[in-house]
C-alpha cells in the first residue's frame, strides 16, 4: 500500500491517508452489510423489474405486458379504486388525527397519556384485524349494522373504515411532533397584538404544522394504498392494486402480471416518499433551537369538547378490539353467542395452527435480534466509518429505500430472486431465513433513521479520543456507543418485534408449511370463511405485541433509573 | 420449533440456528399438496403414522384451484413429492403435462373401477367423491321470506337475489365441478344460460369452496352453493342449516392422490400412496365422506343427505380436464367483477 | 533543540474548490507550547486536525520526532488531544474515561489505577474518581478531559479551543493550571485558540493565521508589539489606523507633520495605513504644541475603563479619529474634558507602517 501516491510534496494526486487496521476492518464490515443490502433489496427489485418484461417462458417481451395491463378493464379500474381509498383515507385520517393531536398538545384536559396510548394500539395488530370487526359490526348479521343505513360494509366503507384505524397512529406520531415544536412566544405575540382564537389558530398554529400535516397526509396515503390486509378481509369485489398483485401471483399464478402491477404499485409509493423526504428536510429547517415550549392555558368549555372528542376515538379503537375479542370468544355467531374457547383450536383450521403462532413469535424474535445488529451496526459505520465515500452514499440510499417498497412488491421480488433455481441462494426460500430478511428489510428504513438520530447526537469526537488513545473502534463501540444508545437500540428492536408479528405483505408470497405465521393465519382462515378464529389469533398477535410493548417500558424505565447519573449529559 | 426459540440463550446459538431450526427428527419428509380440509390434516397425518412413523408429512395446503396452479407453476422445479386430496381432473391436467409418477399401489384392486386413473400403471388413484349441494340457511330464509329451493334452476328465480354466495371455479375445485356439471347438464349452450341467470342472483362469488357454506352457517348470507361435506359439518357444528341437493342431479369430483414425478423419496412416497388406497385409509375417508374408494365400506355419515349416490350425475372427467382452461377462461371473463380478491 | 520535534512543510488543503490551509511550514521545537490563533475559518483546527491525522491534508508533509507522519492514522501517530467538548465518554466513571487508553496496553492493574490516580491528583480531582462526567463541572470535566489525554504520556499534546465552552471566571483560572503543567511536564502543546488574552498569557509562541495562512509567527511580545501585518495588528489587541503617505525614505507624512519612520519596502508617495496602539499616542495640553511631531486634535469623548481612561479624539485637519489611553492623572494634569483642544503626539518608534493592499 505504501507507495508513491502519497509521497509528500507530489504536486497533483491529493494525499490519502494511509489506511489503519480500524479503517480495514470497518470498511469490511460495511461492505458486508451493504452486499446484504444489495442481496436483500437491490438484486430482487431489479429480478422483479426485467420480470415485468417477460413472458410466462421467461422471453423478453418488452412492454407487452403493461400494455395488456392497461387493456384489462378491471386491472386499470384497480387504480381508480387504490387512489380513491388513499385520498379519501388520507382526508379522513389527518383531520381526524390532526384534531387529537391538538387535544394532546394544545388542551388541559385530563389522561392525556392514557388516550394516546389507546391511540397507539392499531400498531400492535394486523391490518386484517379491524376489517373482521367491522364485519362483526356492520355485515349482514353485524351488531350495528343498522348504522350503515343499507349501505354494503363490503367494499370501500369498510376498506376506508379499517384504513382510518389502521394509519391513525402513524399520522397522530407526525402532527403531534410537529405541534410539540411550536414556539410559545410566537402565541405570545399574536395574543399581544390582540388576534382572535380563530385568527392564531390560522396565521400561527396551521402554518407551524404544515410540514407535518403534508408528511402525515403522505405517509397515510402510502400506507393505505399499499396496504392489503384489510381490502382483502372487507373489500368485496372492490379491487384495488393491492389485492390485484395478490390474485395474479396466488390466486393464478400469473408471476408476470403481478411484477407488472407491483411496478404500478411502486409508482405512488415512490412518489409518496420522495415528497415525504423533501417535507422532512424542511421541517428540520424550521426546528428553532430556542423555541421555547408552549404551555397551553386551561379552557373549560375547549377542554371539554376535546376530552368528548378524545373518548369518542378512544372508544372506536378500543370497540375494534373489543369487538375482536366478543368474536373470537363466542361459539357460533350470531347464533349461539355462548362464550368459550372452541375459536381457539387453532390446529382444526387453515393456516397452519397454533405452530404459526409460535412460528411468529420465532420470527419476531429473529428480526428483532438480528435486524437490530445489523441495522445498528449499518448506521454505526455509515456514521463513523473513514472512507469509501461512494459506498457509504449507496449504502444511505439503500437504507432508505424499503420506506417506498410496499411489502407485497418486496415479497413478490423475493419469490423472483430467491426461488429461481439458478440462485446459489435458492436454499433460503421457503426457509424461517428468508422470512426474517425480508422482514429486516420491510422495516429497514424507519429502524435505521432511529438509529442514525440516536448516532447523531453522540459527541462526534469520541472516535477521534479513541483513535489517539490507540483504542481499537470496537472497543469503542461495545464500551460506549452502544450503552449510549441503548434507549435507541431496545426501540428498534421492539419496532422490528412487533411490525414482524403483524405484518402480512411481504411474508404472504414467501411463508412455507414449516413456517406458516400467524398473521398469515389470520389471513387465511379468514379466506376460508373461518371469522372467528381468525379474529382470535389476531387477537393473540395483538396481546403478545402489548406484552412486549409493556415489556419493553418497563425495561425502559429500568434502564433510565440504574443510567441516570450519566444519562443527564446526554440529553443536554 | 418451540423449543429451539425459548432454548436459545446466546447470540452465537441463535446464530446456528437459524435457519436450521427445523432440522429433520423422522427419517424422511414428504412434502405432500392438498386441498383436503384443513380441520382434517392432522387426522390424516396422524393416522398414517401409526403406521409409518419414519415419514413425516409436511402439507401445503390451499384450495384446489390454488394447488393446481402451484403445481403447474412449479412443474419445471417441483417442490411437491406427494399429491394428497386433489381433485382427479386437476390430476388428470398434470397427467397430461407429464408431471406425474405412474404407480399402482399394493391395494389397487380392491378399489371401485372409477376411483382410479384409467392407464396402466394408473397415474392416480381416487379416495373419495366430494359431491356439491347447497347450504341453505334456515334463519335467514325465514327472515327474508325465501323458499327452501329444490333445483338449480330454483337458484336462479328473482326472490334469492343477493342471497347466493358460490366459489369462484378459478381457485375452487368446488366452484369448477358445479360449473363443469352444470355445462354437463345442462349442454354448452343451456349451462352458460343457467350461470348467466344465476349470475343475478349472485352476492358474492368466493376464494375457497367452504367459504360460502360457512357463511351461509354464519348468516352472513341466506345460500350457499358448496359442498356437502362442509354442509354436514357446520351443521354438527349447531349451523342452522339445511343441506339441499338439487333434483337435477350433482356434480362431484374426486380426491386423489398421486406421485409428482422427479421426487427424490420416492420409496416414501409410494409408502404414502399404498397407504392411502388401504382399507384402514378409505375408513378414515368415511367419516367425512359418504361415498369413498372401497365403497362396501362405506357407512352413513351423520348430517349427510341420503340420496346422494343417486344425485351424482355421470362426471366425464376427461372432458372437464380437457376444457379446464376454456371453461375457466370464459367463466373470468363473464363474472369475474363479483370476485373476492384473490380468485 | 536543533532540531523541530513536529516539522511542517508547505501542507495545503483543499475542501472540493475551497483551500482551507495554503502552503503552511511551521517548525514546533520540543517541549515548545504553541497557539495557533485566528478568526473562526481562518484554518487553525484544520491545521491541528492535520497534525492529528483526523483530516489528512491534501498536499504537504508532517514529520514528528523526525519521523514521517503525513499519512499515518491517528491510531499510529503519538499524541493527545483535548476537545472543546471535552468528549468525555459520558457512562464511564472519571476514573474509567481517564484509564480508557490504559487499559488495554496489557499493563498491571495495579500499574493502571496508579497511574491514574497520579493524573487525578494532577488535575486536582482525586476526590471525584467514581462520579460519572455529568455530574462534574464544566472546568471539572476539561481537567478529566486533560488527565485522559496525558494519560499515555503522549509526545505532543493538541488542544482544540479547550476553554471556550467555559466562564470567564474559570477559565481565567484554568489557563494558568494547563500552563503550569504543561511547563512541568514539559510535554509539547499546541493549543487552537480564537482568544488573543488566552494566546497571549498561555503560550510561548503564537501563530496567528488568517483565510488558510500563516501571517506571523512569533512569541507574545513581537507579536503584539510588532506585527507583521495590518491584519495582525488589528486582531491582536486594539490599533489605531491612520492614512497616511510615505515621503522622503524614513519619512512619512500625517495631516501637516512629517514623521520620522521606518518605511523599509516601502516606495517614497505611497498611501499607507499607520498604526499606533492606544496606550503609545499621547495627549498634552494644547498649548503645550512644541514641535513638528505634534498634531493639534479635539477631545470627542472620555471613556472610563476603570484603570484608565480611553480618549478619542479628532485631528483638526483631516478628521481622522485617534484613540488614546491616559492615566487618570493625566485627564487632571491636563483637565482635559471632551471638546477640549488638544495636542497629540505620535512616538515615532511606535509607529509601524502598512501598504494599503496588504
Amino acid at each position: 500500500m505504501a507507495g508513491a501516491s502519497y509521497l509528500s510534496g507530489t504536486r497533483g494526486s491529493p494525499l490519502r491517508r494511509k489506511s489503519s487496521s480500524d479503517d480495514r476492518a470497518m470498511r469490511l464490515f460495511i461492505l458486508v452489510i451493504a452486499i446484504y443490502l444489495v442481496i436483500a433489496l437491490a438484486f430482487p427489485l431489479y429480478v422483479m423489474f426485467s420480470k415485468s418484461l417477460e413472458n410466462s417462458q421467461g422471453g423478453f417481451v418488452g412492454l407487452q405486458n403493461y400494455l395488456e395491463y392497461f387493456n384489462t378493464p378491471s386491472l386499470v379500474y384497480s387504480i381508480q379504486n387504490s387512489l380513491f381509498i388513499g385520498f379519501v383515507t388520507t382526508c379522513i385520517t389527518v383531520t381526524i388525527a390532526f384534531v387529537l393531536a391538538y387535544a394532546l398538545t394544545r388542551s388541559r384536559m385530563p389522561g392525556k397519556p392514557v388516550f394516546k396510548t389507546i391511540a397507539m394500539i392499531p400498531i400492535l395488530v394486523p391490518s386484517l384485524l379491524p376489517g373482521i370487526a367491522l364485519i362483526y359490526l356492520f355485515g349482514r348479521q353485524g351488531l350495528i349494522n343498522e348504522l350503515l343505513f343499507g349501505h354494503e360494509i363490503y367494499g370501500p366503507i369498510g376498506i376506508v373504515i379499517a384504513e382510518v384505524f389502521f394509519t391513525l397512529p402513524h399520522a397522530l406520531i407526525i402532527i403531534i411532533t410537529a405541534l410539540s415544536i411550536a414556539d410559545a412566544r410566537l402565541y405570545e405575540a399574536a395574543t399581544a397584538l390582540r388576534a382572535s382564537r380563530p385568527r392564531i389558530f390560522f396565521t400561527v398554529t396551521l402554518p407551524g404544522v404544515r410540514y407535518g400535516l403534508i408528511s402525515a397526509a403522505f405517509v397515510v396515503f402510502t400506507l393505505s394504498v399499499t396496504d392489503f390486509g384489510a381490502p382483502k378481509v372487507i373489500g368485496g369485489d372492490f379491487n384495488v392494486l393491492a389485492t390485484d398483485i395478490y390474485k395474479q401471483v396466488i390466486g393464478q399464478q400469473n408471476f408476470e402480471m403481478g411484477a407488472v402491477v407491483s411496478m404500478v404499485l411502486l409508482l405512488p409509493a415512490g412518489l409518496a416518499f420522495v415528497v415525504d423526504r423533501i417535507v422532512q428536510k424542511k421541517q428540520v429547517a424550521l426546528l428553532s433551537a430556542r423555541a421555547v415550549p408552549l404551555e397551553p392555558l386551561p379552557n373549560k368549555r375547549f377542554d371539554s369538547l376535546m376530552l368528548v372528542y378524545s373518548i369518542i376515538i378512544s372508544i372506536f379503537i378500543l370497540g375494534i378490539l373489543g369487538v375482536c375479542q366478543f368474536a373470537a370468544l363466542v361459539k357460533f355467531f350470531p347464533y349461539n353467542l355462548s362464550l368459550g374457547f372452541s375459536n381457539y383450536q387453532f390446529d382444526l383450521m387453515d393456516g397452519g395452527g397454533w405452530d404459526s403462532y409460535f412460528n411468529s413469535i420465532e420470527m419476531a424474535s429473529y428480526t428483532a435480534v438480528f435486524g437490530t445488529i445489523i441495522v445498528f451496526a449499518g448506521a454505526y459505520l455509515v456514521e463513523k466509518g473513514q472512507g469509501l465515500g461512494p459506498i457509504r452514499g449507496a449504502f444511505q440510499f439503500l437504507a432508505m429505500l424499503p420506506m417506498a417498497i410496499p411489502g407485497l412488491v418486496l415479497g413478490l421480488a423475493y419469490i423472483f430472486f430467491f426461488n429461481s433455481p439458478s440462485n446459489p441462494l435458492n436454499f433460503l426460500y421457503h426457509t424461517m431465513t428468508i422470512l426474517v430478511i425480508s422482514t429486516i428489510t420491510h422495516f429497514y428504513t424507519v429502524s435505521h433513521l432511529t438509529a442514525t438520530t440516536a448516532l447523531k447526537q453522540m459527541d462526534s469526537q469520541f472516535e477521534s479520543v479513541a483513535a489517539s488513545l490507540k483504542q481499537p473502534f470496537y472497543r469503542t463501540f461495545l464500551r460506549v456507543t452502544v450503552p449510549v444508545c441503548t434507549p435507541a437500540i431496545l426501540d428498534i428492536s421492539i419496532y422490528l418485534f412487533v411490525n414482524a408479528m403483524t405484518t402480512v405483505s411481504a411474508v404472504v408470497f414467501l411463508y412455507s408449511p414449516h413456517t406458516t405465521l400467524a398473521s398469515v393465519a389470520v389471513l387465511n382462515m379468514d379466506d376460508a370463511g373461518d371469522i372467528a378464529p381468525a379474529a382470535a389469533m389476531g387477537m393473540m398477535i395483538f396481546y403478545t405485541a402489548a406484552g412486549v410493548k409493556i415489556l419493553h417500558y418497563l425495561l425502559s424505565r429500568g434502564i433510565e433509573s440504574r443510567t441516570q447519573a450519566w444519562r443527564v449529559a446526554v440529553a443536554n | 420449533m418451540k423449543n429451539s426459540f425459548f432454548g436459545v440463550r446466546s447470540g452465537l446459538a441463535a446464530a446456528l440456528a437459524f435457519g436450521l431450526s427445523h432440522a429433520t427428527f423422522a427419517a424422511t419428509e414428504l412434502t405432500v399438496y392438498t386441498a383436503v380440509e384443513a380441520e382434517d390434516l392432522k387426522k390424516y397425518a396422524a393416522r398414517f403414522n401409526e403406521d409409518h412413523p419414519d415419514i413425516k408429512i409436511n402439507w401445503v395446503r390451499d384450495s384446489t384451484g390454488i394447488v393446481t396452479a402451484k403445481l403447474l407453476a412449479e412443474k419445471e422445479n417441483p417442490r411437491a413429492d406427494v399429491i394428497w386430496g386433489l381433485a382427479a381432473t386437476s390430476l388428470l391436467l398434470m397427467k397430461g403435462e407429464g408431471m406425474l409418477h405412474a404407480y399402482a399401489p399394493n391395494g389397487l384392486d380392491g378399489l371401485d373401477s372409477k376411483f382410479r386413473d384409467k392407464s396402466n400403471p394408473p397415474s392416480w388413484t381416487g379416495m373419495d367423491a366430494w359431491v356439491a349441494a347447497v347450504c341453505v340457511n334456515t334463519v335467514e330464509s325465514d327472515k327474508h321470506n325465501l323458499p327452501m329451493p329444490a333445483s338449480w334452476k330454483d337458484l336462479t328465480k328473482p326472490v334469492y337475489k343477493g342471497h347466493v354466495a358460490m366459489p369462484n371455479p378459478n381457485s375452487s375445485g368446488t366452484g369448477f365441478l358445479d360449473v363443469s356439471s352444470w355445462l354437463q347438464m345442462f349442454g354448452e349452450e343451456g349451462g352458460w344460460a343457467f350461470m348467466d341467470q344465476l349470475h343475478q342472483n349472485i352476492d358474492h362469488y368466493t376464494h375457497s369452496g367452504s367459504k360460502p357454506c360457512k357463511q351461509a352457517a354464519r348468516g352472513e348470507v341466506a345460500i350457499g352453493v358448496s359442498f356437502a361435506f362442509r354442509g354436514a359439518k357446520s351443521k354438527a357444528a349447531g349451523a342452522p342449516l339445511e343441506v339441499i341437493i338439487p333434483s337435477e342431479g350433482i356434480g362431484w369430483d374426486m380426491e386423489a392422490t398421486a406421485i409428482v414425478a422427479g421426487t427424490k423419496k420416492l420409496d416414501a412416497a409410494k409408502t404414502l400412496v399404498d397407504w392411502s388406497v388401504s382399507e384402514k385409509a378409505n375408513k378414515m375417508y368415511n367419516e367425512g365422506y359418504a361415498v369413498i374408494g372401497i365403497q362396501r365400506l362405506a357407512k352413513p355419515v351423520e348430517h349427510f343427505p341420503e340420496n346422494i349416490p343417486q344425485a351424482m350425475i355421470d362426471n366425464d372427467f376427461e372432458w372437464a380436464a380437457q376444457n379446464r382452461k376454456r371453461i375457466l377462461a370464459e367463466w373470468q371473463k363473464r363474472y369475474d367483477s363479483k370476485s373476492e380478491p384473490k380468485s | 533543540m536543533s532540531e523541530a520535534f513536529l516539522k511542517i512543510e508547505n501542507l495545503t488543503k483543499n475542501f472540493g474548490q475551497f483551500t482551507a490551509l495554503r502552503n503552511i511550514s511551521l517548525e514546533v521545537f520540543e517541549g515548545e507550547f504553541v497557539c495557533f490563533l485566528g478568526p473562526s475559518g481562518c484554518g487553525k483546527t484544520t491545521l491541528l486536525r492535520a497534525i492529528a491525522g483526523l483530516d489528512i491534508q491534501t498536499q504537504g508533509s508532517i514529520a514528528q520526532a523526525g519521523e514521517d507522519i503525513s499519512v499515518l492514522p491517528p491510531a499510529e501517530r503519538d499524541f493527545g488531544i483535548v476537545f472543546q467538548s471535552y468528549a468525555l465518554f459520558p457512562n464511564l466513571s472519571v476514573e474509567k474515561n481517564v484509564a480508557y487508553g490504559l487499559e488495554s496496553r496489557r499493563a498491571h492493574r495495579n500499574e493502571v489505577s496508579q497511574r491514574v490516580a497520579e493524573l487525578l491528583a494532577l488535575v486536582d480531582l482525586a476526590d471525584q474518581t467514581k462520579k460519572y462526567p455529568a455530574q462534574l463541572s464544566g472546568g471539572q470535566q476539561q481537567r478529566v478531559a486533560l488527565a485522559r489525554a496525558l494519560a499515555t504520556s503522549p509526545g505532543l499534546l493538541l488542544l482544540d479551543e479547550p476553554l471556550s465552552a467555559l466562564d470567564a471566571k474559570v477559565r481565567a483560572h484554568l489557563r494558568m493550571e494547563i500552563k503550569e503543567l504543561q511547563r512541568r511536564l514539559a510535554v509539547t502543546t499546541i493549543m487552537v485558540t480564537h482568544d488573543q488574552e488566552e494566546a497571549l498569557t498561555m503560550a510561548d509562541r503564537i501563530v496567528v493565521m488568517n483565510h488558510g495562512v500563516i501571517e506571523q509567527i512569533g512569541t507574545p511580545q513581537e507579536i503584539y508589539a510588532s506585527p507583521a501585518s495590518q491584519f495582525v495588528a488589528d486582531f491582536i489587541g486594539t490599533m489605531n489606523f491612520i492614512s497616511a503617505r510615505t515621503a522622503s525614505a524614513g519619512k512619512c507624512v500625517l495631516e501637516d507633520l512629517e514623521i520620522a519612520v521606518d518605511t523599509s519596502g516601502l516606495e517614497a508617495g505611497q498611501p499607507v495605513q499607520l498604526a499606533i496602539r492606544p496606550e503609545d499616542v499621547q495627549l498634552g495640553a494644547d498649548d503645550a504644541l512644541e514641535d513638528q511631531s505634534q498634531a493639534r486634535g479635539t477631545i470627542e469623548s472620555l471613556e472610563y475603563l476603570g484603570a484608565f481612561v480611553r480618549a478619542t479624539v479628532e485631528l483638526d485637519q483631516s478628521g481622522a479619529r485617534v484613540q488614546a489611553d491616559l492615566s487618570t492623572g493625566d485627564i487632571d494634569q491636563f483637565a482635559l474634558r471632551p471638546q477640549s483642544s488638544v495636542a497629540v503626539t505620535f512616538p515615532a518608534e511606535k509607529i509601524r507602517l502598512y501598504s494599503l493592499d496588504a
